[in-house]
């Protein structure tokens, strides 16, 4: 609950941590996966946005039987999600979270003396 | 302002009018196609009592605020991800998504689209920071962050009104299915069902707590899953297990012909309503992530790493779920047709259950309707925790009780009372809303939620995460800027005045008289304008703020959100 309440005095201890090489590699870590993943998931569903609003002829394209081009890149846009969904869901805990619990760690005994 | 609301209110009564007309016309014809309404009340009858004693049986003391609000922490990030699929999983998403299949084909395909990708985002960005920098909601993020009573006021103000409009959305269907499912055709038998389904409502939350309304959700979210799965398999097997032929059927019962297997039939109509779904598109990716009863429901497992796989979990069922209700619109467009559809009360929300009758017949009917009617209850219930939650703790406890220090100076008790309170008062919002707002389209409120949401939530949450300039300042222009650009662009839009909506040029205004028109803004969704201004109106509030942001908070912020430390832990973890 201590750290909870924190101060002036412990948020300079966080700034002490933020400094830190090891907490760098946690951040750079983290953004490296997850910033460009964002990107690309926008991007990706901003591309199927457009060409579904100005592109109705090419998403219309027949590929097989009644299934078209539109209805291809739809159920790709579902295929995308659950791989970054359950690829994040694995990279997560084999790559970040040992190093954010400690880093927790060291902080929670930094702080009970 | 007010000359307009009472144009809205006259107009409302018009519509009113209108509406009934309809239902009685529709009544005949209705009454033949679905079902019996004895059958269809004695499954209801079972379902509520079944969930209630869940609710009651799951309760198990609800003393400490951790308990009322956040379930002990003690859930798994399964249970925690199933039970955010039945809270996300509305009425909206059932009946809303499948029913614009039924009648528009693709373009309501796009809809699911929307709703699903956008929990990438939750996942990716906000998941495991804001559990591990909030205790019960949004508010707390922002004031970790930040410090400033306003702030938390202005955070407190944007959930009620996004928990609000999603709620009346969702109460406006109750009545609608309602009607269509048990032969209550008038009035008032429509209004007493609204009021039945805000006092079971309270009663899951007065009871059940967090953890009784978990218990719900998840049992609901199993059951839907269940149902609409069945549903699929029978409409595929119909169709020769063959989505070729499916459509190509499809098609050909539809009066539009094959332009329903591609885009273009509700927003190709013109630039207009292209720019239209751009905007609804944006919405919809950027809203779930400023859901507060999603959100808030991350604060129910011991951890952030329990809160990331329950967003996994989460995104994979609301995925299946949707791919169900492609199948499920694409047969109601083939089996029961759109004829059929459009002239039942309830219009394309009746689809899945006039499908389910084609194909089932009395029973399965009847299991489908007391499924969406558990869908709605479990929403609605998930809602009414986070708005009196959000009152209790930010504005109760945060705002008006608080010390000289900043610190809260109400005990627990006290505030558990407030949240109790609360949820007795939004329930008797929610029925009054729910009876006033039973005319208006269920899915322009929930976009409307989704661009308000985004609007008003997401830039300060963002934010106050990864931006070290951050201001209260910027937080208070981005969060007000958001929720009253969207409110405000959505009042002078078509949807409310000018005789009809752009969304495919078809639908009408709430105000249906052509000759009041406000609407100069001309998109149905607010979210592309906006969306970018709320998070400009962030940026900008805070660097010209002449307190410029603390680098010890950003520091704090950043540790705790990256590595849990501080955070409130649950009993699991």
């Amino acid at each position: 609950m201590s750290v909870t309440q924190s101060n002036r005095g412990s948020a300079s201890a966080y700034e002490l941590v933020k400094g830190s090489r090891e907490f760098g590699t946690l951040r750079r870590r983290l953004g490296y996966y997850v910033v460009p993943m964002t990107g690309m998931f926008l991007a990706w569903y901003f591309l199927y946005v457009i060409l579904a609003a100005f592109a109705p002829g090419f998403m219309r394209i027949s590929v097989f039987g009644d299934i078209n081009v539109g209805l291809c890149i739809g159920l790709l846009q579902f295929a995308s999600t659950f791989a970054i969904a359950i690829g994040y869901g694995r990279w997560a805990p084999r790559h970040f979270d040992p190093l954010a619990a400690k880093l927790r760690l060291r902080l929670e005994k930094g702080r009970r003396p | 302002m007010t000359r307009s609301a009472a144009h809205v209110q006259a107009a409302h009564v018009q519509a009113a009018h209108v509406q009934a007309a309809h239902v009685q016309a529709a009544h005949v014809q209705a009454a033949q196609t679905v079902g019996t309404p004895a059958v269809n009340i004695a499954i209801f009858a079972l379902f509520v009592a079944a969930t209630l004693v869940i609710a009651v049986a799951a309760s198990g003391g609800n003393r400490t605020t951790t308990d009322y609000y956040a379930g002990g922490r003690a859930f798994t990030g399964r249970q925690n991800g199933i039970a955010i699929g039945g809270d996300y999983l509305s009425a909206a998403s059932f009946l809303g998504i499948a029913g614009l299949i039924a009648l528009d084909g693709y373009d309501g395909f796009l809809y699911s689209i929307g709703f699903l990708v956008g929990w990438l985002l939750v996942l990716l960005l906000v998941a495991g920071p804001l559990r591990n920098t909030g205790r019960y909601t949004t508010a707390d993020v922002l004031d970790l962050r930040l410090r400033a009573v306003p702030v938390r006021a202005a955070a407190a103000t944007s959930t009620l009104v996004v928990s609000l409009f999603y709620l009346l959305a969702q109460m406006a269907g109750a009545g609608g299915l309602v009607s269509l499912l048990l032969g209550v055709h008038s009035a008032q038998g429509q209004d007493a069902t609204v009021a039945v389904v805000g006092l079971l409502m309270i009663f899951y939350v007065l009871v059940g707590g967090m953890k009784g309304t978990t218990w719900v959700q998840i049992v609901k979210a199993v059951l839907l899953t269940i149902g609409a799965a069945v549903a699929t398999v029978w409409v595929l097997a119909r169709a020769g297990f063959s989505l070729s032929a499916l459509l190509g059927h499809a098609a050909a019962a539809s009066p539009a012909g094959r332009a329903v297997l591609g885009p273009g039939l509700l927003y190709g109509v013109n630039t207009v309503s292209k720019f239209n779904f751009v905007s609804l598109s944006l919405a919809l990716v950027l809203g779930t992530a400023g859901l507060p009863h999603v959100l808030m429901r991350l604060y129910t497992v011991p951890d952030a790493a329990q809160a990331r796989r329950s967003v996994v979990w989460t995104i994979c069922m609301v995925g299946v779920f949707y791919l169900f209700t492609l199948v499920l619109g694409f047969g109601a467009m083939w089996l029961v047709g759109a004829k059929q559809i459009e002239s039942a009360p309830g219009k394309e929300n009746s689809a899945v259950p006039l499908l389910a009758f084609h194909l089932g017949g009395t029973v399965f009917l009847g299991l489908v309707a007391a499924v969406a009617f558990a869908t709605i209850l479990a929403v609605v219930a998930g809602l009414t925790i986070t708005a009196s939650a959000s009152f209790a703790h930010d504005v109760y406890a945060g705002v008006m009780r608080r010390g000289p220090g900043n610190e809260s100076r109400a005990d627990p008790e006290d505030e558990i009372r407030v949240a109790r309170i609360t949820a007795v008062v939004i329930g008797l919002i929610a029925v009054v809303g729910g009876i006033y707002a039973k005319d208006i389209d269920v899915a322009f409120l929930v976009a409307l939620a989704f661009a308000v949401a985004a609007s008003a939530n997401l830039p300060s949450i963002l934010y106050s995460f990864f931006w070290p300039r951050f201001t209260a300042r910027g937080a208070l222009w981005s969060i007000y800027g958001g929720l009253i650009s969207a409110v405000g662009l959505i009042i002078f839009s078509p949807v409310v005045s000018g005789g009809s909506t752009g969304l495919g040029g078809a639908g009408p205004s709430l105000i249906s008289d052509p000759h009041i028109n406000f609407a100069f803004f001309p998109l149905d969704n607010p979210g592309i304008v906006s969306i970018p201004l709320a998070f400009f109106l962030g940026w900008l509030g805070s660097v010209t703020d002449k307190n410029v942001s603390d680098p010890a908070r950003f520091a704090r912020m950043q540790v705790r959100a990256l590595t849990g430390i501080g955070a409130e832990r649950g009993s699991r973890g």
